[in-house]
This record gives C-alpha cells, structure tokens and sequence, in this order.
C-alpha cells in the first residue's frame, strides 16, 4: 500500500484530502506545519509528499530544499499543492525538484488524485 | 461630437482629480494647470517690467528668480502627488492579491467538502456528512468575517465612519464578550479573569464597535495562547477616563515586527508559528475605533512572553 505524506496546514484539507486518497487505498501521514513535515518524510519515508508552500514554522519553499538535500527523501517525488500562482513560485519549486506544481483553485478533488496516481506510476 | 467632447474632457482637470478621491490641491492635473497658468503670467509679466524699467535688469532678474522658486515648490508638490498615487495604486494591487489569497483557502475548503458530499463514486456516511457539513459552515463564516472587516476598513477610510456614541459601562461589554467566547477558552485550556478597580463608570462610545474591539483583543490573546494559561483583563476607573488592559501569556510579537502591528494585514511571524488563522485586520480596526472615540491603544510585548494590549477611553463628552 503506497504512502502518501500530505503536508498541509489547513485542517479540513487535510480531512478532505486524506479521505480521498484513503478511500482510494492509499496509507495516509499528516502534518499540519513544515517542520513535522520533514520530519515524518525522515522516518517513514512516504512513496509521495503533497506539499503546500505557506505552512507554520518552515515554509514549503523551505521543506522542499531540505527534502532534496537529503539523500534520505531526494527521491521522494512532491507535487506542490497550493494558493500561490505567481510564475516566480512556480518557477522556484519546480526548480527546487518538485515534481509538479498544482494551483489549488484550478483543481478538483479526483483531478488531484488523479496527478497523484499518474506521479505514482511513473 | 463624440470625440469632442473626450478631449475637453480629458484636459479638463477638474474632471480628471475627481476620479482620484484626493484634495484639488494634490491632484498632479490641477497642480499642472496652475504652473501653466503661472509660467504664462510669468512670461507676460516680466516683458511688461522688463518695457518699463530697462535701466533696472535687477528687478527683471528678481521677478525671474521669484518665478523660478514659485515653479520648483508646484513641481516638488506634483512630484510628491504623483508618488503618493502611485503608491495607492501599489497598494491596491498588494491588497487585491493578499485578499483573494485569503479568499482563496476557506474557497477551497468548501469546493473540496463539496467534492466529497456530491461524489458520484463514493456516498459518504453520516459521520462524514456531519464532518463536511462543519466544514462548509466554518468556511463560509470565515469568509463573511473577512468580507465584513474588509468593509469596516473601507468605510473608516472613506470617512464614512459615523459612530453612535453613548454612555455604555466598559464592563458589562466585557462580560459579554467573555461569556461569548466561554466554550471557545474551556476548549482551549484557558482561563479568562476580569478585574476592576477604582469607582465604576461609564464610557462615551458607540456600544456595537466597543464590543467589536474586545471581542478582537480577546479573540488575539486565546488564539494565540497554546497550550492553555491565563487572560488577565483589568479594567481602570480614573478621573475622566477609563483604561483597559488584557494581558495574555501567548507566543508574543518578535522586537522588529512591533511596529507593524497595527497594519492592515499583517501577521507576526510567530502567529503564524502557531498556524492559526486570521485576515490581520483586527487589531487595525481596533486602531481605528479607538481613536475615533477619542481614545489611545498601545501594547507591550516580548516574543514567548505573551502580550499586554492597553486602551484609554474618555468619559466625559467632549
């Protein structure tokens, strides 16, 4: 069973996230802000993180520089799941090694999921 | 006859600055308009001296240099009204994107519960309903509070503020805020005490935009209270004034950031720290009000080490 790290500070996404992806069989980690975040993704190294970039106490920007300098998480892909739009953020975490950026607002539920079964079958 | 009338009214500036909310005097169309008008009395002018008193190039050279300070003081002003719009409109742009970011993450919450109620593939439970449902209702409240501080901002910078003054007891205004956030503070772990000290008396405030300013001091110091402790209020009669104090054993405001807090939107960085949500109006509005009804707001504070907000309010009718 693959394990999906959602790394998410709003609570009712990560309840409507982790519903999706569960119900879809995945194993489900949370972490509400950045610094646990990278933590959970250095002990129970997931097959995935799905990332946001405003996030309490590290920022996403932050956690995704981390993760690749670590040899631990490097090949952990992260898809970016964010508000942010600007070309600048886009550019900056896809250059930072995320493996997609994803404006939130553009997305449904089942859309998201299914970037995170593309990525994961890849 | 259309297109006659563009132009007179594009160089006409009395038009031009109405559309800009500024006084006549700052609007850089009108400031043009004058230097015009005095470069050309200038010109007239000193041919006219300079006619009549050949013998006397001094006085021309006087009249000249008059001229010249005259114009550098209207340029400075038109420069310094050109940077101020420009700002404005900086601002504007910096207020639209932070506001639909805002919007943007309650937006989200209710599309995604939304997704999980009308799933086609999976019919959720009545747990999860329930849970959907809260989440819907918590959204949309949060999106209605930042609409609502968002036009008290706009109408207190409109001048469009009236406030409805009276004689109400800072006290009872208290209690109720308290009792108000009752359930919020024993789920939080925290413990919210009121004092009063000197002989009671009232305040000469609009009742509803009191109550709105306790209920954000109180609602900053339990929010950013983790853990659990105490909110201390106290509440000061003296001679002519009443001053009130809340004091809270939170994350605190770092040393660099104090001078931002009473700035619209903006969020210290260890509020953000505790990840806890809020449009970083509040204590703006609070600003607002306060000094609107003649009164004084300032704080003490010291990053870990919580946070003391303090206002003076008049009691006597000025």
């Amino acid at each position: 069973m693959s394990k999906i790290l959602v790394v998410e500070d709003e609570s009712a996404l990560q309840k409507t996230l982790g519903k999706v992806f569960e119900r879809d069989g995945y194993d489900v980690l949370k972490a509400l802000d950045g610094e646990i975040g990278l933590r959970r993704a250095r002990e129970e190294s997931p097959d995935l993180i799905i990332l946001d970039l405003i996030l309490p106490k590290m920022n996403g920007f932050e956690v995704l520089k981390a993760l690749k300098s670590d040899h631990k998480t490097s090949s952990i892909p992260v898809i970016i799941l964010t508000n942010l739009e600007t070309m600048e953020d886009i550019e900056k975490a896809l250059d930072g090694g995320a493996s997609t950026y994803l404006v939130k607002s553009n997305y449904t539920l089942d859309e998201v999921l299914e970037k995170v079964k593309k990525i994961l079958e890849e | 006859m259309v297109e006659k009338n563009g132009i007179a009214k594009r160089i006409n500036p009395f038009a031009s600055c109405s559309k800009y909310s500024v006084p006549i005097w700052q609007c850089p169309q009108f400031l043009f308009f004058i230097m015009g008008i005095v470069i050309i009395g200038v010109i007239i002018s000193t041919y006219f001296i300079a006619n009549s008193r050949l013998g006397d190039p001094f006085l021309v050279a006087l009249i000249v240099l008059a001229a010249g300070g005259i114009l550098l003081i209207i340029n400075f002003v038109i420069t310094n009204s050109f940077e101020r719009m420009a700002e404005a409109s900086r601002m504007k742009s910096e207020l639209v994107s932070i506001v639909s970011h805002q919007l943007r993450a309650p937006l989200t919450n209710i599309r995604f519960a939304l997704d999980l109620l009308f799933s086609e593939t999976h019919i959720p439970t009545d747990k999860e309903r329930e849970e959907y449902h809260f989440i819907l209702k918590e959204n949309s409240t949060r999106i209605n509070d930042l609409v609502d501080n968002l036009l008290t901002v706009s109408k207190i910078e409109s001048g469009n503020f009236p406030l409805d003054k009276k004689l109400v007891s800072l006290e009872d205004i208290a209690k109720k805020m308290i009792g108000k956030f009752g359930a919020y503070t024993k789920a939080s772990n925290i413990r919210v005490t009121l004092e009063m000290q000197g002989v009671p008396s009232k305040v000469f405030a609009d009742p509803l935009w009191l109550e709105q300013v306790v209920e954000n001091l109180l609602d900053n110091s339990i929010k950013y209270t983790k853990g659990g402790g105490e909110v201390k209020i106290v509440i000061k009669h003296t001679s002519g004034k009443v001053s009130f104090s809340i004091k809270d054993e939170g994350v605190g405001i770092p040393q660099e950031e104090q001078k931002y807090v009473f700035e619209k939107f903006f969020r210290s960085k260890s509020v953000l720290k505790t990840g806890t949500h809020g449009s970083g109006l509040g204590l703006h509005i609070v600003k607002q009000v306060v000094e609107l009804t003649g009164g004084k707001v300032w704080f003490m504070s010291a990053e870990g080490k919580g946070t003391t907000f303090f206002f003076i309010l008049p009691t006597i009718k000025n």
